[in-house]
Parts: C-alpha cells; sequence; structure tokens
C-alpha cells in the first residue's frame, strides 16, 4: 500500500488529535505544525510507526517571523521516508524569549550539526544536546545573525531598502 | 614490565600517552579549509574533532536580499566541483515554485550539462583518492578531461569554475555546435581514459589493501548519519534523487545506480566509477534523443521570468518592458513554500525556499550534503591509521564550499 499524505494526516490525527495545526500541502508535501513540546513525540511516533516510517531526517533549520508574537522562531524538520519515498515538513514554533526546543539527537545522529547551525544562526536553545556550541561563526559573536533584526546591507544605501525588494520600508516584515 | 618506573618530567613531555595533531585547517590532505584535531597514539586515532566554518560566507543571508537571478552565482560556490548541478538545483527549484514548464529540449541539455558535472565532480574525488593512496598518475588521466569538460561549460556559459550557467526556465543562449562537437569528442574519448584508470586502480593489490575495510559504515548508521548520494550508496542503499522524485526528466532515461555492500572507501570509489559509466550513458542517451528534438528551443516561453536577450532588448519593445520589470522586480513572485531536491555530486542538494511574495526570498536553506555526512567523520576514524583517515577524508568527497556554505 502506498503512503499517502491523508493517510499521514488521519494517523496524525488518530495520535495527537487536536494538537497538530496548520496542516497543508504544498507543491504535493504535507506540512503541519506541532506545540514545541511535542516535537520528539511526533518524531519518534513518525519513525517508530511501522506504516509512516519516517526514518530519515533530510533536513533541518528555522525560520524568523519577527511579527508573530509568541511564536517568532520556527524550527522546521524535513523527514523521509525511504521506502514509500515520501517527504514531509513539520514545524514547531517558540518564542523568542525562551528558545528551548528538545534535541532530536537521540533519533537521528545528523541532527547534531543541524542543530548547532541552527543554533549558531538563530538561538534555538536545543535541550539536551550533547555539544551545543557554534559551528560556522566565531565563538566570540554574541548575536544570532540569521535573525530578522540583523540587515545584511549597510544601512546608509536606499538602493537596498526594502522597497526595492517589493517590500514595504522598513526592516522585516 | 612489572612497575613503571616514576620520573619526573617536564609537562607535554612522554608522560601523556597520547598526543594532539591538527590536521588542516591548511593542510595539503584536508583538500580543503577544514581543521581535524586528531588525539593520536602513535599512529593510531583515538578521537577526533572537526572544526568547520573557515570559508563561511553567509550565502543564506545574503539571498535574503538577492533578486532570484542573481542568487545562481552564490549556489556556484556551494560543490564548486560541479557548480552546474547547483545552477540548475536552484533554476528547477525556482521553476517549481513559479510553475514553470519547461521543454524537453532544455531538460535534455540540463542532463547533458548535470551528468558531466557529475563526472568531473567524480573524477577528481576518485583521483585524489588515487593521490592519496600514492598513485598519482591515475589523477593526472583523468584531469586531462575535466579540462575538456570545463571546454565544454566555457562555451555554453563563458566560464569554467563557477559557472553560474543557464537562467531560470532554460539556458541565456543555444548551444553552439562547437558545443555538441566537444561533448561528443568527451563521450569518444573520456571511456578510454577511465577504463586506463580502472584498470590502474580497481583490482591493484596496494590500492585495495590501502582502502578495502578503511573508514567503512553500516546501512543503518549511514541513514541516521544522513548520508545521501554515492556514499550511501556505498552502504547499501540504492537511493538516488534522480530515481526516486525524477526532475528535469530524467524519467526518461534508462540508467542503473550502482551499490556497495560495505560502506568503505573500495567501495565509495567503485560506486563513483559506476556512477561515472552511467553518467556516459545518460550524455549518450540524451544527446541522441536531441537529435529528434527542434533543435532553437532552449529555454521556456515564460517572458515574465526569463530574462530577454540584449539584442532584442534594445530593439524590441516586449523585450525592454520584460527586461525592465524583472530587473526592478516587478515581476511577481507568488508567495509558497517548498522543498526540492536534486542529485549532487555528494548526494541530495537541497533548497528550502519560502518567498512572501517579494523579489528576493523569505528564506533560502541549503541542504547541504557535506555538512551532514561529515560528521560521521569522527566515527569512521575512530581507531584507524592516521594515513587512513587521510584516504577516508578524500573518499568522503569533502568540499569546503559545501561544508560551510
Amino acid at each position: 500500500m502506498s503512503l499517502t499524505n491523508d493517510y499521514i494526516k488521519q494517523r496524525l490525527a488518530e495520535k495527537f488529535g487536536e494538537s497538530i495545526s496548520q496542516v497543508e500541502e504544498s507543491f504535493g508535501m504535507l506540512s503541519f505544525a506541532a506545540p514545541k513540546d511535542l516535537n520528539l513525540k511526533v518524531m519518534q511516533f513518525l519513525y517508530d510507526d511501522e506504516e509512516l516510517q519516517f526514518r530519515f531526517l533530510t533536513d533541518l533549520t528555522a525560520v524568523h517571523y519577527p511579527n508573530r508574537t509568541g511564536e517568532e522562531l520556527a524550527v522546521v524538520y524535513h523527514l523521509y521516508n525511504f521506502r514509500e519515498k515520501v517527504r514531509l515538513r513539520f514545524k514547531v514554533y517558540t518564542s523568542i524569549e525562551d528558545t528551548r526546543v528538545f534535541t532530536a539527537t537521540r533519533l537521528f545522529e545528523s541532527a547534531n550539526w543541524m542543530e548547532r547551525e541552527t543554533y549558531d544562526f538563530f538561538g534555538v536553545n536545543f535541550v539536551g544536546h550533547p555539544n551545543l556550541k557554534r559551528i560556522l561563526n566565531v565563538d566570540e559573536m554574541t548575536y544570532f545573525p540569521m535573525r530578522k533584526e540583523f540587515p545584511l546591507e549597510d544601512q546608509t544605501r536606499t538602493d537596498k531598502d526594502d522597497e526595492m525588494f517589493g517590500r514595504g520600508g522598513h526592516i522585516g516584515i | 614490565m612489572s612497575e613503571q618506573q616514576h620520573i619526573t618530567l617536564p609537562e607535554g613531555s612522554i608522560e601523556r600517552q597520547t598526543q594532539t595533531l591538527n590536521l588542516g585547517p591548511t593542510h595539503p590532505a584536508t583538500h580543503g579549509v577544514f581543521q581535524n584535531i586528531l588525539e593520536i597514539d602513535g599512529e593510531r586515532i583515538v578521537s577526533s574533532e572537526s572544526t568547520v566554518g573557515y570559508i563561511h560566507r553567509a550565502f543564506e543571508k545574503i539571498a535574503e536580499r538577492r533578486p532570484y537571478y542573481q542568487i545562481t552565482p552564490l549556489t556556484d560556490r556551494l560543490n564548486y566541483c560541479s557548480s552546474p548541478i547547483n545552477n540548475m538545483g536552484w533554476h528547477i527549484t525556482v521553476e517549481k515554485l513559479l510553475g514553470i514548464k519547461t521543454p524537453k529540449r532544455v531538460d535534455y541539455l540540463r542532463v547533458i550539462i548535470m551528468e558531466l558535472a557529475r563526472i568531473t565532480d567524480h573524477l577528481i574525488c576518485n583521483g585524489v583518492v588515487g593521490v592519496d593512496s600514492g598513485a598519482f598518475s591515475g589523477f593526472l588521466y583523468l584531469m586531462k578531461y575535466r579540462e575538456l569538460a570545463y571546454e565544454i561549460y566555457e562555451e555554453i556559459c563563458g566560464s569554467r569554475l563557477t559557472t553560474n550557467i543557464g537562467r531560470v526556465g532554460g539556458f541565456e543562449r543555444n548551444f553552439t555546435p562547437a558545443a555538441f562537437e566537444k561533448i561528443e569528442r568527451f563521450l569518444k574519448e573520456y571511456p578510454a581514459a577511465l577504463k586506463e584508470f580502472e584498470t590502474l586502480m580497481n583490482r591493484n593489490r596496494i590500492f585495495m589493501e590501502r582502502t578495502q575495510g578503511v573508514g567503512p559504515i553500516s546501512a543503518e548508521r549511514a541513514i541516521n548519519y544522513g548520508f545521501t548520494g554515492p556514499n550511501l550508496r556505498a552502504a547499501g542503499v540504492d537511493y538516488d534523487v534522480r530515481v526516486a522524485h525524477p526532475y528535469s526528466s530524467y524519467e526518461d532515461f534508462d540508467f542503473n545506480i550502482p551499490v556497495g555492500t560495505t560502506g568503505d572507501c573500495y567501495d565509495r570509489f567503485l560506486v563513483r566509477n559506476g556512477e561515472m559509466w552511467e553518467s556516459l550513458s545518460i550524455i549518450r542517451q540524451a544527446m541522441d534523443k536531441l537529435k529528434d528534438l527542434p533543435s532553437d528551443v532552449y529555454h521556456a516561453d515564460v517572458p515574465a521570468y526569463y530574462l530577454p536577450e540584449k539584442s532584442a532588448v534594445y530593439t524590441k519593445m516586449e523585450a525592454l518592458i520584460y527586461h525592465f520589470k524583472i530587473i526592478m522586480g516587478e515581476s511577481d513572485i507568488l508567495p509558497g513554500e517548498l522543498y526540492n531536491a536534486v542529485e549532487g555530486g555528494n548526494g541530495e542538494l537541497g533548497f528550502y525556499l519560502i518567498s512572501d511574495g517579494g523579489r528576493s526570498p523569505y528564506r533560502l536553506h541549503f541542504r547541504r550534503p557535506c555538512f551532514i555526512y561529515y560528521q560521521a567523520y569522527a566515527e569512521l576514524i575512530k581507531g584507524a591509521m592516521l594515513s587512513d583517515a587521510v584516504i577516508c577524508m578524500s573518499s568522503l568527497n569533502l568540499i569546503a564550499g559545501e561544508l560551510d556554505a
């Protein structure tokens, strides 16, 4: 039996009920959000279940949405099922004041560096990570550069304003 | 000896049983800028720690302030041994976001270039594995053909290493007859060189003893560590994005996926060699398929996104309008979120793109295969000899550009 997005949705709804939100399918990939304290439970369920078998962590990263109060940071997981060739994306949102999220390193060795990278650039504090320190930036850095409050260009330049990029004239959207 | 004699020695002398060795960041054996701090007991590695980030260039941050067509040169510099694959992976991702359907001829031309890039990537890796195990000549046999492949890129896009080849929607110009001639020449001459290389290495006693059983990894561990590409296939998992999720009409081609069993350096070497043969066969098939297609199609008909030819911009009103719209960011890029992957030289090269409708991506994340599988290196070389660690590193094909992004 081939694994369809509808079936995955149904299984998730059975298991986690109302906690699963923002379920959508864009470009054929199922995407949903879960509360941040459930992230490991969701991954473990997707990993262990005999039919779902999402046992490969393709990618782990974060996105900063400065305007979503209380859930500014989204940690994004891409999981993959080798047998059925199905991808899946799920997100957990966390506030920027308390960025603690459980680590996935117990389940996936590959999460180790990807979480370090996410910490390095977004400041997501992965609880239980064996070696959570900066990986690409210098150790002395005190801020998290991929957050939207750090504009890339020289502030005196007007040709690089947001309005030149089809957005409102202020930093961040 | 029954009892160890106690002698007071200055600190840092033979009291310590192990010693620390820095392999890198600028060491000829690392073939790139990254550091491995090895704790060695004589010649044997007790533990190691990898440090990366020496050439981090913040591409993901830069990409948030670049229009889509200006991100292509950033992708060049990820895995610079096979930059056309990165370029086209990016174009395919944007096309998927915009819903652009490319003509078959564009797909086949892309396949030719991507497979050529895969060959240049693998030949460097395998050549270097040879160099690190003491056989320099094989590397030189193959290097000659990388030069020819670069001439083909040059004929098509004007540059060699960091190619910036193609555009969203297709290619910037049609392939010239000279380009096709060079591809034919490559197809004719390269197999002989590859055969010679294989004769030199594959059943070479010394080479086999240097690589067999070195840096092995089981399929289960490889999956857990996020391996993809030739390194995963060497461990026996037949996962290839070209087959699992075909893009650019890969479903039209008939090819095999070579797999290994033990995931050691020798298997990785054989898998890469096998893939080069498959790539040659794919290019051959693509060249044959091109004969039945109109020879003047080299881009999709999407004037709102595909930059018009410069001469048309100066002479035609429509082209001028579209040129202006694309450059000034007036073309509507739809909001959307997608993950798209292509089979890069080292594995699954993924692009996680979030567009909010602006002229540049809201967020772009590169899934870089090197970065993910390099974390297994400490485990692969634990307990191995120092010289094996060097071969293991080159057979993983670590590219510093892809590690750091």
